[in-house]
């Protein structure tokens, strides 16, 4: 039976508040582990070639320093194939080997390490340190000529380089309306407030510890035991809080292994603190990509072609691809679609996961195509979109677990005022200012993985729950909590969240939105089993059950993983997003006024939270459409903007009014918690929205994000002002 | 970061005395600048000579103008009830000025003397003739989307990042120096240099010469005034492109201009040509966009930076426009 919800549903505060307003919360770097010596990479400075000659004479003889390291002073490590890869890697090429061979990848790749006794004295020897290279051809310009089908193995990941049902081409040709519309987004970066750092320690008997900040501590113990050649039970992974991530923190990056390579060198824990302009080529970032969309439709706006190409740029080493067209093939009822994906080897680093990693870049593609397909077809926007709801999964034929996007849709509509925007150049006219009204859908697919969790109850009330989950800002603590008080009849402070261990519970990835419906169920499922153990039934406290058997504590462990649902149903969690710009025309500049979003995301644990995670996804989606954009060197292959004062995500004054609300929704289909899962949604359809909204302040179809003064005053000369 | 010898000051003379005595020595003021490019490794000094502490952070006015203190933070001079009321170019300038954050810790003698954004400078290892003489230009092949469109050279393209120096442009101002051989005042138009074929060299000051205060004209406070900006986002960002102007207007008629421009050069850009097509003129939206227009005269753009002359000449406009009340 359902236990009451008290707790769930509610917007309770985060409950790990306190300790991050006070400083209590303690991050990778903090941690305070005695004897440490820090270490500062040496980053190549060419996008491809071998290293010729590397000279540490000076490095090694600088204050402080313990060990300068090479690939020529390095010892070989196994780098034992993943299998099967980790969800979280890509699926074919093969990780960066640091410090194993002399060939430079991309420019930022580290080629050398320096441990010292200090963080300040690693820097200074690190810039003693000569390389010289011997380059070989480099590719740094995105030219899709030179893209290419991605590999079986990416295809088979839900990435087909070709798909097609129906017959788009000849459907396309004999639509009587029709876009043609090229877009282009650039490279961005997770730019999250906490720096990657990664602390390393072995004892006495070669177990290795790692403070690490991850969104995934099983993976990283995996991988670095991949790496190394270790037994899984040698690794402790430690993770409790991040500040910030994105995405950035899925994947164990090479500086984790860097860490345990420098620690076993010195024999010390060692510290390695990515700078900021560092976290630019050794984590990822969302890959620059480049996109066409064909859409044909009947006047009545019934779409009857959707033809959706994309090249998304990877490393030379690596093939990350993107579900970038998953949107065309779900998102709206249509008979005949293809897609066509494509892929750019380039000498940079791999690109990974960000927030809404495909979805946010194809829904910006294609929403901004179904808005040039409305205006072709004197429609409404909203319109459009309505005239195409799929009432079961186009792609599949399945049925949706749960689908209120028209509800999103006539919500949102109606909160935002989109019947009475303006629509008269006159109306439009704000002073100097133009308003402009623009709107899109948000689309995120629904997973559920694999995870257990622990829940011990105490007799004096207090109850612990456990799982090597994370909770990178979102909110998992604080829901797990509303989870377990209510499975156990206890009051919300008498519950006790600990997570972000390897040594807890085994969890998947904290990404791809699939927290909450994986580890909620598991707590819920480890709450049933401890009730059952000690023979209570029903809701209610559950301490007196156990005073009753007598015993001090009692634990129980719950599972969770996907069921027969996930063969018969496709779930998503679905919004639409309305932005209200105003545009200076003379100098170019886009502010965002208001954003309205209203999102299914199945039932909602916690409002506050919820509501605090999709205004962050907006805020993201502002900078997405108007300001953010890693400036790459086609020359020498290298970010220029590698910080926060010239890769710009938004400031407070960039933000305007924003709303953000949760349409009625509650998905036991998908699974019995009734969550679908918020995160990557919050960012879906944004960026879209906004430059949707451009258009119509300026009449400009803006076909390059960001949105800058500079492309504005460059389409005003295209069309003659 | 290199180590380096540090040392605060209490007196002037020693400060002078240091700062042209000791090879490699810089002066520290807030940081905001300096200490970003030692921990880049750009700047390395071998002593730095912390004049924080020197008597120079008063803003008073006299019988001929403004004498701001080149310790003064940019918080307190944007705030000061006399510049607000007779210098809103000013104001307007220092308001617009990175955050409230920086503004109370970085001092206007600092703002004037930051060095520049170009990207292939603060990277600490790209091609950059500022950086490291003779290592080449890479923003002159490469991403060149914020470089100079006046006074550049094969050298070097960048520009200088300082919203005050434009204001202070426009107002005529002055800034006071003392060094080795006594005190000096260099107009704001002569402090900073052109790059030419030394692209390392900012200002015209010698080592050892300390900026001791700005001196703004009585001049210019009767004037109109305004100061307009133009950036990716809507704060904390440095000028794309930026203008101030300055208009003694009488009887609706221009009876004297002065027009400065930012993020268009390796130092803040006077366009006396739009000050000549103003001057004796009767200012409306016409005339702010005829001038707008003259501004760009003479522009030398690059492969990547071409839209920054439309929206110079908007700028320009719509300072004129803010400047006279036009919508
Ligand atoms: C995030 C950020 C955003 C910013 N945005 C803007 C912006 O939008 N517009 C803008 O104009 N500026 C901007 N700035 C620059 C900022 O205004 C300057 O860094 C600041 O004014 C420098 O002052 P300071 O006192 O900190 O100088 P310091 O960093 O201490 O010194 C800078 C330089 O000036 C020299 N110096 C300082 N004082 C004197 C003196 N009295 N005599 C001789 N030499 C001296 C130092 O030797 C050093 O070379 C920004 C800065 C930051 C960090
Ligand atoms: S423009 Fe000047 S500062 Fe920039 S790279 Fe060239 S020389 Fe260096």
């Amino acid at each position: 039976m359902t236990p009451a919800t008290t707790f769930v549903g509610s917007p309770v505060s985060r409950v790990d508040g306190p300790a991050k307003v006070t400083g209590a919360a303690v991050y990778a770097a903090d941690f305070d582990i005695p004897h440490l010596a820090h270490a500062s990479i040496v980053q190549a400075r060419v996008p491809a070639g071998r290293i010729a000659a590397i000279d540490t004479r000076a490095a090694e003889a600088a204050p402080g320093v313990l060990a300068v390291m090479t690939h020529e002073t390095t010892r070989r490590l196994p780098w034992h194939p993943r299998d099967p890869r980790p969800g979280v890697d890509p699926k074919a090429g093969e990780r960066l080997h640091v410090l194993q061979d002399d060939v430079v990848r991309y420019d930022g790749q580290p080629v050398a390490l320096v441990v010292a006794q200090s963080e300040e004295q690693a820097r200074a020897a690190a810039d003693l340190v000569r390389v010289d290279y011997a380059p070989t051809a480099a590719r740094t310009r995105f030219d899709v000529a030179y893209a290419r089908a991605p590999s079986e193995a990416t295809a088979k990941a839900g990435r087909p380089g070709d798909t097609s049902r129906g017959d788009p081409e000849g459907a396309f040709a004999q639509a009587p309306v029709r876009v043609d519309v090229p877009f282009v987004q650039p490279r961005e970066q997770h730019a999250a407030i906490e720096p990657h750092a990664t602390i390393a320690a072995w004892d006495e008997d070669g177990r290795l510890t790692l403070w690490d900040k991850s969104q995934w501590v099983d993976n990283v113990r995996t991988e670095i035991a991949h790496v190394f050649g270790l037994a899984e039970d040698r690794i402790r992974v430690i993770s409790p809080f991040v500040g910030g991530a994105f995405g950035s923190g899925l994947r164990t990056w090479p500086h984790v292994t860097l860490a345990a390579l420098a620690a076993e060198r010195v024999g010390r824990p060692v510290r390695l603190a990515l700078t900021r302009r560092q976290l630019f080529t050794n984590t990822g970032f969302r890959p620059h990509t480049e996109s066409r969309v064909r859409l044909g439709a009947f006047p009545d706006g019934r779409l009857t072609a959707i033809l959706h190409e994309a090249t998304g740029q990877t490393s030379t080493y690596e093939e990350y691809a993107e579900t970038t067209l998953t949107p065309a093939r779900q998102l709206y009822a249509c008979p005949n679609v293809a897609t066509r994906y494509r892929l750019l080897d380039m000498n940079v680093n791999t690109p990974s996961p960000m927030r809404g990693p495909g979805a946010a870049t194809g829904e910006l593609f294609l929403e901004t195509a179904m808005d040039e397909l409305a205006h072709a077809l004197g429609m409404n926007p909203l319109e459009l979109r309505r005239a195409n709801l799929a009432k079961t999964d186009p792609d599949s034929g399945k049925p949706w677990s749960s689908n209120a996007l028209a509800a999103c849709w006539d919500q949102a509509a109606a909160r935002f005022g989109w019947a009475d925007r303006p629509r008269t150049d006159e109306a439009r006219r704000a002073g100097r200012e133009r308003i402009g009204s623009g709107m899109a859908s948000a689309f995120y697919p629904a997973h559920r993985a694999k995870a257990r969790a622990r829940v011990t109850l105490y007799a004096n009330g207090g109850a612990m729950i456990q799982a090597a989950t994370s909770d990178m800002g979102p909110g998992t603590y604080t829901a797990l909590s509303q989870v377990a008080a209510d499975a156990l009849g206890l009051p919300l402070e008498q519950v006790r969240v600990e997570i972000g261990d390897s040594a807890l519970p085994p969890a998947p990835a904290h990404g791809g939105s699939i927290t909450m419906a994986t580890l909620g169920n598991a707590v819920a499922n480890a709450c049933a089993a401890l009730r059952e153990t000690l023979g209570a039934d029903g809701e209610g406290d559950l301490t007196p059950a156990l005073r009753r058997s007598g015993r001090d504590s009692a634990a129980a462990e719950g599972a969770s993983s996907p069921g027969k649902e996930a063969q018969e149903y496709e779930s998503a969690a679905f919004g639409a997003v309305f932005a209200e710009v105003r545009v200076d025309p003379e100098l170019g500049t886009v502010r965002v006024a208001r954003l309205v979003g209203g999102y299914d995301v199945g039932r909602v644990v916690n409002p506050k939270l919820a509501r605090s995670q999709c205004i962050g996804g907006m805020v993201q989606g502002i900078g997405m459409a108007l300001s953010e954009e890693a400036v790459f060197d086609r020359h020498c292959g290298r970010v220029m903007n590698a910080n926060l004062s010239d890769y710009l995500v938004p400031v407070c004054a960039d933000v305007g009014a924003l709303e953000a609300f949760f349409v009625e929704s509650d998905d036991r289909v998908f699974n019995p918690l009734g969550v679908k899962g918020l995160a990557e949604i919050a960012l879906c359809g944004v960026a879209a929205a906004i430059v949707n909204a451009v258009y119509d302040a300026t009449g400009l179809r803006m076909r390059e994000v960001p949105v800058t003064p500079e492309r504005i005053v460059t389409a005003q000369a295209a069309r003659g002002r | 970061m290199q180590p380096f010898a540090y040392r605060k000051i209490h007196d002037v003379a020693a400060a002078i005395a240091q700062g042209a005595g000791e090879p490699n020595t810089v002066f520290l003021a807030g940081g905001t600048d300096l200490v970003q490019l030692l921990q880049d490794g750009i700047a390395r000094p071998a002593g730095i000579v912390d004049i924080s502490d020197l008597p120079f952070s008063s803003i008073a006015t006299t019988i001929d103008g403004m004498r701001i203190g080149a310790l003064a933070k940019l918080a307190d001079v944007a705030d000061h009830p006399q510049v607000r009321a007779h210098y809103p170019a000013l104001a307007t300038a220092l308001g617009e000025t990175a955050s409230p954050m920086v503004r109370n810790m970085a001092t206007t003698g600092g703002n004037l003397l930051q060095r520049t954004r170009c990207l292939y400078f603060r990277d600490g290892v790209s091609s950059c003739n500022k950086r490291e003489p003779g290592s080449g230009c890479g923003a002159l092949r490469g991403e060149d989307a914020r470089a100079a469109l006046f006074g550049a050279s094969e050298a070097c393209v960048a520009t200088h990042a300082s919203d005050l120096a434009v204001a202070l442009l426009a107002l005529d101002a002055e800034v006071l120096v003392a060094g080795p051989a006594g005190e000096r005042s260099i107009p704001v138009e002569r402090l900073h240099t052109l790059p030419g074929d030394t692209p390392w060299i900012d200002s015209d000051l010698e080592p050892g010469e300390l900026i001791s205060a700005i001196f703004v004209p009585r001049g210019a406070a009767g004037w109109a005034q305004a100061y307009a900006k133009l950036r990716h986002r809507a704060s904390f960002e440095w000028p794309l492109v930026s203008a101030a102007v300055s208009l003694a207007v009488v009887d609706g008629m221009i009876e004297d201009a002065r027009v400065a421009l930012g993020g268009v050069a390796h130092k803040p850009w006077r366009a006396e040509d739009v000050e000549t097509l103003l001057i004796g003129r009767e200012l409306d939206p016409v005339l702010a966009r005829e001038a707008g227009e003259a501004a760009t005269e003479g522009a030398r753009p690059l492969a990547g930076n071409a839209a920054k002359i439309p929206l110079l000449a908007r700028v320009v406009s719509r300072a004129l426009a803010d400047a006279g009340g036009l919508p």
